[in-house]
């Protein structure tokens, strides 16, 4: 019986991977260009970057950027409350 | 009481400070034209505080005040979050300096350029920010797990 259920679900995964796997979409042709196509062709000249990583990062995703900020202030803060404590020797 | 590694490491060390320091500003300095950034540049410059403090040992690590790291890393996070700020009259991280002939503000010709460091509008500056954050922030983890790391220190 716990075997049976065990082949079951596997197969079912099986299943269901081939499937996503066969309905994906072919790589470089995503639904929506509009977001891409504005990016490449006005990003340049809107925020005076060459760097098109660095504006896409720095200037339109900019709340990713603060939030990785923050995740590194926060695991300084976590390393500084660990270990910070035992300096009275 | 003569900790850390031999001489020659040592003097190696000293030596390799000002280009490994100058690598991680120029990273920093030129991550709107060339790869890399605030985050990499950061690493690159912790990476000669790790090199400092296993060439010279835990004596220096406990020696070495850890303020100044804390105090720059929450003072680069603060500028960061003010500089996304200043742009709020139009949007949270507005960039309000691009083409504006101020500070960082030139225009960049449009196509393939060699790129010109007075681009980027705020940019460079958010650059900055996040690269002493990340900077202070890992010397600071490596300070301290490298104070109170176990072990010995004749090894």
């Amino acid at each position: 019986m716990r075997r049976e259920v065990k082949v079951m679900t596997l197969a079912a995964l099986f299943v269901l991977l081939l499937a996503a796997a066969v309905s994906l979409r072919p790589f470089g042709g995503p639904v929506e260009t509009g977001m891409d196509d504005h990016f490449i062709l006005n990003g340049q000249g809107e925020t005076g970057c060459n760097n098109m990583v660095t504006s896409v990062v720095f200037d339109y995703r900019g709340m990713d950027t603060l939030g990785e900020a923050t995740v590194l202030f926060a695991a300084v803060t976590g390393i500084l409350v660990v270990l910070g404590r035992e300096r009275d020797d | 009481m003569t900790e850390g590694r031999s001489r020659i490491v040592r003097n190696v060390t000293c030596l390799l400070a000002v280009p490994v320091m100058v690598f991680g500003l120029y990273v920093v300095l030129h991550g709107h034209l060339t790869p890399g950034g605030g985050f990499a540049g950061g690493a690159v410059m912790a990476t000669f505080i790790a090199l400092f403090l296993v060439s010279f040992g835990k004596d220096i690590a406990r020696r070495l005040d850890s303020g100044p790291f804390s105090v720059s890393e929450s003072l680069a996070l603060l500028a960061f979050i003010g500089l996304a700020l200043l742009g709020i009259q139009v949007t949270f991280f507005n960039n309000f300096l691009a083409n504006s002939g101020l500070l960082f503000g030139l225009t960049v010709p449009s196509g393939a350029n060699p790129g010109f460091l007075g681009t980027g509008g705020v940019i460079p500056l958010m650059n900055l920010a996040v690269g002493l954050e990340v900077f202070s922030g890992l010397s600071l983890i490596l300070i301290m797990m490298y104070r109170s790391g176990g072990g010995g220190d004749n090894d």
